[in-house]
């Protein structure tokens, strides 16, 4: 408990200075500038920053919602794409012609959907994909919120696939032969061994992807998704204070990338298991259970 | 050698590529028999298990289990494994769960025991083998012998009719040798049919009922430990047993 409060204490310490030290930095230059500028009623470059966060906060707050209901789900949903992509390519090919030419047929477009969208840039894939249904319809276009949340799916998808599939390749290969001797099927060993240790062993990857996500949705303004950044571009437009807004805007995202990935370090840790186990209790005090810490080697009698 | 063999292997034969790593074994194992499976290293003899196993594919030959060949389609192969278990040189302990789902998971999924009896069963073997203290441990927390012998709890779970152990000691300290051969022992005595690939002579001389030695993928001689060890008749056999005892 105290170890824990301890961490999350200095976790505010860390953030309370970041913020502090760009604030500092971005005001030198604004400072030079105050003196000719306070006597017209100006309110100043940190007057003007403390407006913007006080009377805009409702769209800044939309914005950060959006952003990361957007990054969130992107990030889940490319997760489970990179899974199910991840179990098929390496599962071993059928026995059965027809089931394993479909199988190779899909690996194969599985791998030309990773080329492809590991190697265009998430915000013209936004444009053809948004543009590309309209055009494909006539004009139509989809709701924005949703059609963020599937271009930034099927990006992150991309990049989950190769990291799953490392993943599963990385497993030591007794694992599957010790459960294939017991009688265990491919499918029942994936879910029951490997891929629990894949999960673990990709978090870092996957946090990662998630921090780049809450950055990336950025790009999703030129669709028009009312984002983070796209809201910056509306108060920037209100206030005519291009520099405070997207300094605002900046510290917001730092904010955000940087709790997260405290958040999720937590997670890893928690995941990590503990260096411990208690032996099996005695049978006449079942509560009696001793910890045996994980480098102590005398307990081998 | 009793009725109805358990195994029948005849005219085996596994080529990686071009090169011919089994050639001719022929080999049957009966209820309740320990066959040890001596040769040098690189001789097939994990491959022979591997082969029974299913791990590998035979490339000709065949593999009779109670009569019915084990690459057919009448032969589940699931099941198939559940009665015949392995236990590797790795241990091959799956390394996200305890001890104890270590031993219950293939009961749960391939023989759909219930959660409970499972557990009992995992718990009687467990304790069998010495290890009920350590159900909760993960295999990063036990030493190679404990793990080696977890492992061997997990195979007796599947109520196997055959276990085949491919060098069960190799990868341990010295120190923990004993304690794997004492369980192997013990299983050896309550009549367990058992496959041995192993370099522990003392073993293969008093606990099996047979032993074979490997050389070059060929079952070079198939005999009483009494006579391998003592006037074995081939050659090979003696050339090995004496450089293997120089050393
Ligand atoms: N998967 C494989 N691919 C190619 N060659 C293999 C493979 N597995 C084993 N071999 C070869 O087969 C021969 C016998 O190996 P193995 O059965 O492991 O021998 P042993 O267990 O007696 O040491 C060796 O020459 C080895 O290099
Ligand atoms: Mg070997």
């Amino acid at each position: 408990m105290y170890h824990q409060s301890k961490r999350f204490f200095r976790f505010f310490a860390v953030l309370f200075c970041a913020v502090l030290l760009l604030a500092a930095l971005s005001a030198l230059p604004a400072a030079a500038a105050e003196g000719t500028e306070a006597q017209s009623g100006d309110p100043g470059f940190f007057g003007n920053v403390w407006k913007i966060i006080t009377e805009k906060y409702p769209l800044l707050l939309r914005g950060v919602g959006e952003t990361m209901l957007i990054s969130l789900v992107g990030t889940v949903a490319g997760l489970l794409i990179g899974m199910l992509t991840g179990v098929l390519r390496t599962a071993p090919y059928s026995k059965n012609a027809v089931v394993r030419f479909l199988h190779k047929l899909l690996n194969r477009i599985i791998s030309v959907y990773v080329e492809i969208f590991r190697g265009t840039p998430m915000m013209v894939q936004a444009m053809v994909i948004y543009w590309g249904y309209a055009f494909a319809t006539g004009g139509n276009t989809l709701p924005l919120i949703p059609s963020g949340i599937f271009i930034v799916s099927i990006n992150t998808g991309a990049y989950m696939a190769e990291i799953v599939r490392g993943g599963i390749i990385s497993i030591d290969k007794g694992q599957f032969e010790g459960a294939a001797s017991i009688g265990m099927s491919h499918g029942q060993t994936m879910l029951s061994v490997i891929i629990p240790q894949v999960m673990r062993n990709i978090l870092p990857s996957v946090s990662n992807e998630f921090v780049i996500n809450i950055k990336d949705t950025s790009v999703l303004n030129v669709i028009g998704v009312t984002e983070l950044y796209y809201f910056a571009g509306i108060i920037k437009r209100e206030t005519f204070k291009t520099f405070e807004t997207y300094l605002v805007v900046c510290i917001i995202y730092f904010i955000l990338t940087f709790s997260v990935t405290r958040l999720l370090r937590l997670a890893e840790k928690k995941l990590a298991g503990k260096d411990s186990y208690t032996i099996f209790g005695s049978q006449s005090d079942p509560e009696a259970e001793i910890k045996v810490e994980k480098e102590e080697p005398d307990y081998v009698s | 050698m009793s009725a109805e063999p358990i195994i029948q292997i005849s005219h085996l034969q596994k080529q990686f590529g071009d090169h011919r790593v089994l050639d001719d074994i022929n080999l049957s194992v009966s209820k309740g028999e320990v066959v040890s499976v001596i040769g040098a290293s690189g001789s097939g003899k994990s491959t022979m298990l591997r082969c029974i196993n299913l791990l590998e594919t035979p490339t000709a030959g065949e593999i009779l289990f109670h009569g019915v060949d084990v690459t057919s389609k009448e032969n589940d192969l699931q099941k198939y494994r559940a009665s015949v278990g392995m236990v590797f040189q790795q241990f091959n302990l799956f390394n996200n769960m305890t001890a104890l789902e270590n031993c219950t998971l293939g009961q749960i999924k391939v023989l759909k025991r219930s959660k409970e009896e499972a557990k009992e069963i995992a718990m009687t073997y467990l304790r069998k083998v010495g290890m009920e203290q350590f159900i909760n441990a993960k295999p990063a927390q036990l030493s190679g012998g404990q793990k080696q012998r977890v492992a061997i709890a997990r195979s007796l779970a599947m109520s196997p009719e055959m276990l085949l152990f491919d060098e069960p000691t190799s990868a341990l300290d010295p120190q923990m040798v004993g304690e794997v051969l004492t369980v192997m022992r013990q299983l050896a005595s309550e009549g367990l049919t058992m496959i041995v690939v192993t370099h522990e002579m003392a073993f293969a001389r008093d606990v099996s009922s047979r032993v074979v030695y490997m050389e070059g993928g060929v079952i070079c001689e198939d005999d009483v430990p009494s006579v391998i060890f003592k006037k074995p008749n081939n050659p090979k056999t003696a050339a090995f047993l004496e450089r293997f005892f120089a050393n």
